[in-house]
């Protein structure tokens, strides 16, 4: 069983301290910045150009190919910006990989720097996970303090400084121009595009703006090369990852294996679904992911095959639900969190998901009627693809996603008058098996 | 001679398909601007083509073939791209969209904006949906915001579609409307989420302008109700305030003879922005207390004096009068002045007039009679109010307050190119790399003008700002200089110094446009930076970097106001000006030249209609008898040829027994002139005094009849404003009562005194003007449009006349600009133990002058209601007064009681009185020092003792 695990970006954690620089730099860490630095920053660039390392924030989009967009030549600062904004329902893997082994990132944020010709990165970390932050200040300390950081790293000629920047507590400020706009010290809400962030980003400059765990994926690519990296996961989706388990199972936390593991092996890793239940429905990749089944349960987790399954890989963020969920709540459940996170800025959005988490009130609480059904799938139509950046329509993925495998679900809500469901037996301090 | 964006670029096109028909746009157009311009409408709510497009309504998504539909508003077209701009689904979803908006929306029947202008654009969407009974549950409220005096904030009806944010932030560069909160809980903010009326707004009514629905929607000035447009009588005119001259539309109530509201016109300069005076500060003319017959002033209020308490001075307790206290507030108390006069017929009072006017001249000679015109008037009566003066009183003593605020200006741009009009328009900072603002508060006293200032920094020109105030321009400033009142001279000395150490000079154009270069090298030699700086208090590192950034620019601009002029060395101030555009040869091609910003209306207007004592109308100098003989030909009469008196000399000349008759119209120097004291004594001296104006003023209550005119409002005239745009201001209401327009009053005086005039209507005084003034040359009532022409205009059919003067010769008689050296001179009152710190004196964003119209303004005097004094908190500590408690402002001249206000603003030492308010009348303690060549008086600097009450707060 062990062997489908490929601990790579987690291999230290279990270490002594392992977020100390001394427990890092035991186990080889920072040997790849010094192998990095005397690479010319286009090798480095093709380097995870040709490992296929895709962004693990949820887009996929190629990173190197990112990177490759940042002009160069043009005499305006560059900038790395990392987005450890990690806030999506279910998705629970940066800010464990930075609590466990802060220095993974920042050496990958000191190899990237370098790669696309920027002198300043910053890391936006979610405002709430204090001691996430204390840690990355510790940490970033130290690096200074041993040279990485700062002026001529290791006599390379190369400067970085960089800037852990704490969020206010908004969702939004995870996309990544709102992200941007944060870090100038405005209101956190999506810019429009184009221009992109990498020929106009951070102060009107070229920015790369990468999640947390892809910049950690770069040193262990220049360590072992690109080959190397590629060998792992499926023909388009390359590498391994994390992948965070968590809901009605009996051993949630992060799983590092390649891509396109299936649900079921990962399920079989982690003790499987609660004892004496079973599998009902569960998100690919964090809330924003339409929902799938048991009848997916051999789907490979890899961008291409849950593409086709009708959901997206997201941050991989498998939340298992048992039989005991009622999906109406669940579903419920989120969009009040869209509602509570939209940033109101454009109207479908706004307006669209305080009417939704109306309408699934009403149809929990038994006051719906069956065209409520129509009107919320009508609705999500006029938000998907309408609204200005991508929260409108990752709040509608569960809706629709909901409605089209649990229609009767639903339907029973209208006719029996509410909720069928006891809502404590699906908590996890529920006795296994006392409702059933 | 004009300015252009540079056309010779080659434009790429792209060709798409809208609708299934073919368009070739310029690349970058969006869908929206594609459509629209195809005559294909697309619904929209945030965007109007005034302002950057943001994509939030979301209204506007078209279908281009693509995997989402794309908001036409932002998105640009791209080559071959085919879009359906309405289909079923296109319009369901508009249909979703505004029914989840209009849900939320207080009623029609209770809407703001329904109820009163009735032009809410989502209404009009949702009944064209048929959405307006949706069934959707509705939000709970988020409140409303009446803090404004005359702006109604209803967050129910707000769209967030952000034109007010843009309005306030892009267009008028204001910065205080934003977002605050999340979600279905995001609502406009002003400042941090402040009510509006104690934010950092300054009440311009941008926002309201911008609103499509009812959020933010304009209240009603004293109870006259805001009725749909289509129900009121719009009348296009221009702001009677300052000399930016924005265009804009009065909306009559006819039915009650009133204004009900006023808006932005689009006009080539102003762009249809206005401030908080121009669209709510136009109910003054509507006051009880205006003029509506003649008075004449009866035999028992012989002899002359003040007449009310104040204006005698009593309530100054320097006085030793004990006695009533003065009222709070700032108007003359009609029930202390009115007793003196009685009614009079028209014929009555003209034919006094002319009697006592023609007795005078006949008993003392030419040179006792004078007149003070007004640069609130139009043109028209500018120029029939110096030809009276000089035909019939036949001197040439005509002046007006433009010897208060740029004759040193005027001075110095007339000796150095020719011309005393600006050289290029304030809109044209957008072409300039680098603009100094110095000596001026335009945030206050040119609103519009700064907007553009504001606008072109976000867009990359650099703003330098020296002033000694740190008004909010330093906000919006590049660098900064708080200089020390009075050292102007010294400062651009240093920077031309530095500028021509470091070879930064323009050579061709020196050797080619100029002439005494040599002669100004020598004198800015003695003051290099370092220098500089000990008089100035500005670093010389600060004063190297600004010769760089000046001397490097490809194009570089300066605009000035008071603070240049109103000093003793007001004409030096304004020559280093000139000398520093000049040998940068930053004047004559787009984005460089000079430009002293005008202050009133019709300031530019009144001087070039021949208003000041020197020049006949368009400059024509009196003393040269090839220019004087045109007129006498044209008017039939001689005239004289001595240069006549200006205002201060005038004053001077009555106390000596010279000028012993006045006619004053509409001008109020009781307040606006320097030491009061000495103008009390003068006007009291006068053997008679005519005035002629809408409100008694101060300055009536020294006259013997009193003349009841018409406003700004009453009257169709042209006004020429700071850019040289002749503007038609036309007659927005029926005058009160018995009361006249000015031209018609001083044409009735005028046959009176025998001189024969039958001019039917302002046209034909025009038709008159242009033919004697070159300047004016193919202007007309029937070109000058709805916006107005710019002069000099050959072709005012097509042309909006001339931009940028002087590409290629200045008007002086060889062409050349002609340089000269000025030597730093310290002011002439300087602080010393018993009067420690230096008075500088201004205006205020929401008061005009001395105030008789902006008082009478409800909007203006709620938001502006005292008098203070504005001091640095060093300084109030150290006085020991706080914020708001009384003080007492001492000059040799004379002693006010006012409030204290701790401002961040001034520099320690110094402090600032604005001149509105005759309770506590700030020409009390200026000194009535004048510039020896300009002849205007040093408003800007005087030493005071400011002083704590011990009163407590009042």
């Amino acid at each position: 069983m062990t062997d489908l695990l490929t601990p790579v970006l987690s291999d230290n954690w279990d270490q002594d301290r392992a977020w100390t620089l001394a427990s890092y730099e035991a186990q080889g860490g920072y040997d790849a910045l010094g192998k990095a630095l005397v690479m010319p920053p286009d090798d480095l660039i093709a380097m995870v150009k040709d490992s296929g390392l895709r962004g693990r924030g949820g887009a996929g989009f190629p990173t190197g190919m990112k990177w490759g967009f940042i002009p160069q030549g043009d005499d305006k600062p560059h900038y790395l910006v990392v987005n450890a904004d990690e806030a999506e329902p279910g998705t629970c893997k940066d800010i464990p990989l930075m609590l466990a082994s802060p220095h993974t990132l920042i050496e990958g944020i000191i190899i990237s720097s370098y790669a696309i010709r920027a002198n300043t990165a910053f890391i936006y970390i979610r405002g709430e996970v204090l001691h996430v932050i204390r840690r990355l200040h510790q940490a970033v300390a130290e690096a200074y303090r041993a040279g990485h950081l700062g002026r001529d790293i290791a006599g390379s000629g190369f400067d970085l400084d960089l800037i852990v920047h704490a969020g206010a507590g908004a969702y939004i400020c995870g996309e990544e121009t709102a992200l941007l706009d944060s870090l100038e010290g405005r209101r956190g809400q999506p810019r429009l595009r184009p221009p992109f962030p990498a020929v106009a980003g951070l102060y009107a400059c070229p920015t790369v703006i990468n999640n947390v765990e892809s910049i950690a994926s770069v040193p262990c690519i220049v360590a072992n090369g690109s080959d190397w990296f590629a060998h792992m996961g499926t023909e388009k989706s390359k590498g391994m990852t994390l992948y965070s388990l968590s809901g009605h199972v009996e051993l949630p936390g992060q799983y590092e294996a390649p891509l396109g593991i299936t649900l079921r092996t990962l399920l079989d890793l982690g003790g499987g679904v609660r004892s004496g239940h079973e599998l009902k429905f569960w998100t690919p990749g964090g809330s924003s992911t339409p929902i799938l089944t048991a009848e997916h349960l051999d789907v490979p987790l890899d961008y291409e095959a849950i593409t086709d399954a009708g959901s997206m890989l997201g941050t991989k963020a498998l939340q298992i639900f048992d039989e005991t969920t009622c999906v109406v709540r669940a579903v419920l459940r989120w969009t009040e969190f869209y509602r509570h996170e939209s940033c109101g800025k454009c109207t479908p959005c706004r307006e669209g998901t305080w009417w939704l988490a109306q309408t699934l009130q009403r149809l929990e609480d038994g006051q719906g009627t069956e065209s409520d059904l129509e009107v919320l799938v009508d609705l999500c139509d006029n938000i998907l693809g309408r609204s200005f950046c991508a929260l409108g329509d990752g709040a509608t993925s569960p809706i629709t996603s909901s409605i089209q495998f649990f229609r009767d679900e639903y339907l029973e809500h209208i006719t029996g008058g509410g909720c069928p469901f006891d809502a404590e037996a699906a908590t996890l301090f529920a006795t296994a098996g006392a409702h059933a | 001679m004009t300015v252009t964006a540079d056309s010779s670029e080659r434009v790429d096109t792209v060709s798409v398909t809208i609708d299934g028909r073919e368009l070739d746009v310029p690349e970058g157009t969006t869908i929206w601007t594609a459509a629209k311009e195809a005559g294909i409408d697309i619904p929209v709510l945030c965007h109007d083509e005034r302002y950057d497009p943001v994509g939030v309504c979301r209204l506007c998504v078209v279908d281009t073939g693509g995997r989402v539909f794309a908001a036409a508003c932002v998105r640009p077209c791209e080559d071959g791209m085919e879009i359906t701009t309405s289909s079923d689904e296109l319009e369901r979803s508009r249909a979703t969209l505004t029914e989840l908006l209009v849900v939320d929306q207080p009623p029609p029947g209770a809407d703001p904006k329904q109820t009163t202008t009735g032009d809410n654009l989502l209404l009009d969407l949702a009944n064209g949906f048929d959405v307006l009974s949706s069934e959707l549950p509705r939000g709970h409220g988020r409140g409303s915001d009446l803090s404004n005096p005359v702006i109604a904030v209803d967050h129910d009806s707000c769209i967030l579609c952000d034109r007010c944010v843009r309005a306030c932030d892009d267009i008028q560069g204001n910065d205080v409307i934003g977002r605050t909160g999340k979600g279905y809980s995001t609502r406009i903010a002003f400042d941090l989420d402040d009510p509006m009326g104690s934010s950092s707004c300054v009440t311009c009514g941008e926002c309201v302008a911008a609103c499509p629905t009812g959020a933010i929607t304009n209240k009603p000035i004293n109870a006259v109700p805001i009725r749909p447009r289509a129900e009121l009588d719009a009348v296009e005119s221009v702001c009677p305030y300052c000399g930016v001259g924005c265009a804009l539309t009065f909306y009559v109530d006819r039915e009650r003879g009133a204004i009900a509201f006023a808006d932005g016109r689009d006009q080539p300069g102003s762009q249809g922005r206005l401030c908080v005076k121009g669209r709510y500060g136009w109910d003054y003319a509507a006051s009880p207390q205006r003029l509506t017959v003649p008075l004449i002033r009866i035999d028992d209020a012989y002899p002359k004096g003040p007449l009310s308490g104040d204006v005698r001075g009593d309530s100054d307790e320097q006085s030793g009068r004990s006695g009533r206290r003065r009222k709070p507030g700032g108007l003359v108390p009609y029930d202390e002045v009115m007793p003196h006069f009685r009614e009079a017929t028209w014929s009555e009072a003209l034919d006094l007039v002319a009697d006592r006017l023609s007795g005078i001249l006949a008993e003392h000679g030419t040179g006792s009679l004078a007149g003070f015109g007004s640069a609130k008037c139009s043109n028209e009566e500018a120029y029939l109010f110096q030809k009276l003066v000089r035909t019939g009183f036949r001197n040439n003593n005509v002046d007006h307050c433009t010897r208060l605020c740029h004759a040193s200006s005027v001075a110095a741009l007339f000796e150095g190119i020719g011309s005393g009009a600006v050289s290029t328009t304030y809109g044209d900072v957008i072409n300039s790399d680098v603009a100094i603002i110095t000596g001026s508060n335009p945030t206050s006293n040119h609103p519009v003008a700064s907007t553009f200032f504001k606008q072109a920094r976000r867009l990359g020109t650099t703003i330098i700002y020296i002033d000694p105030r740190a008004g909010k321009a330093a906000d919006h400033a590049d660098i900064f200089c708080q200089i020390k009142p009075g050292t102007d001279v010294a400062f651009y000395n240093s920077v031309m110094h530095e500028i021509i150490r470091s070879e930064l000079v323009d050579r061709d154009f020196i050797d080619e446009r100029t002439s005494n270069y040599d002669a100004l090298a020598a004198t800015v030699a003695e003051y290099p930076p370092e220098r500089g700086e000990q008089i100035t208090g500005i670093s010389a590192d600060v004063i190297r970097q600004i010769a760089k950034v000046w001397g490097e620019a490809r194009a570089g601009v300066i605009f000035w106001g008071m603070g240049i002029s109103q000093h003793t060395t007001g004409t030096d101030n304004a020559r280093c000006l000139i000398a520093l555009c000049s040998i940068t040869g930053n004047v004559g091609k787009p984005g460089t030249g000079l430009h002293p910003l005008r202050g009133q209306n019709n300031v530019q207007g009144a001087s070039d209609s021949g208003l000041i004592p020197m020049f006949l109308p368009d400059y024509q100098a009196v003393d040269s008898s090839d220019l004087r003989s045109r007129f006498e030909s044209a008017w039939g009469t001689e005239l004289d040829p001595k240069r006549g008196l200006t205002v201060t000399e005038i004053i001077g000349s009555v106390l000596e027994d010279g000028v012993r008759g006045m006619y004053m119209m509409g001008e109020n120097p009781f307040l606006s002139d320097p030491n009061i004291n000495k103008v009390r004594k003068a006007l009291s001296a006068l053997d008679f005094l005519v005035v002629q104006d809408i409100f008694v003023t101060e300055t009536a209550e020294f006259a013997d009849v009193i003349l009841p005119a018409t406003s700004y409002l009453e009257k169709d005239g042209t006004y020429t404003n700071t850019d040289r745009r002749v503007q038609l201001g036309r007659k927005v209401l029926d005058p009160p009562g018995q009361a006249r327009s000015d031209w018609e009053i001083t044409q009735e005086i005028a046959n009176r005194l025998g001189l024969g005039w039958s001019y039917e209507s302002p046209r034909e005084v025009f038709e008159e003007m242009v033919g004697l003034m070159p300047s004016y040359a193919n202007l007309s009532y029937d070109n000058l449009g709805s916006t107005g022409k710019l002069y000099p205009n050959a072709d005012p059919e097509h042309s909006d006349g001339t931009v940028v003067m002087f590409d290629e010769r200045f008007n002086t008689a060889d062409g050349l600009a002609h340089l000269v050296p000025a030597e730093w001179l310290p002011a002439k009152e300087l602080p010393n133990e018993e009067f420690p710190m230096v008075l500088n004196t201004g205006r205020l964003l929401e008061h005009w002058h001395t105030g008789s119209m902006t008082r009478r303004s409800y909007a203006l005097d709620t938001i502006a209601p005292r008098a203070e004094v504005y001091l640095h908190a060093d300084d109030a500590a150290r006085i020991g007064v706080r914020d708001g408690e009384m003080a007492r402002v001492r000059s040799r001249r004379g002693s006010i009681t006012l409030h204290v206000k701790v401002s961040a603003r001034e520099a320690p030492g110094n402090c600032f009185i604005p001149f509105h308010f005759r309770e506590a009348a700030a020409n009390l303690l200026t000194i009535d020092e004048i510039d020896p060549v300009g002849k205007i008086p040093e408003y800007k600097f005087c030493a005071v003792a400011v002083e704590p009450l011990s009163e407590a707060r009042v």
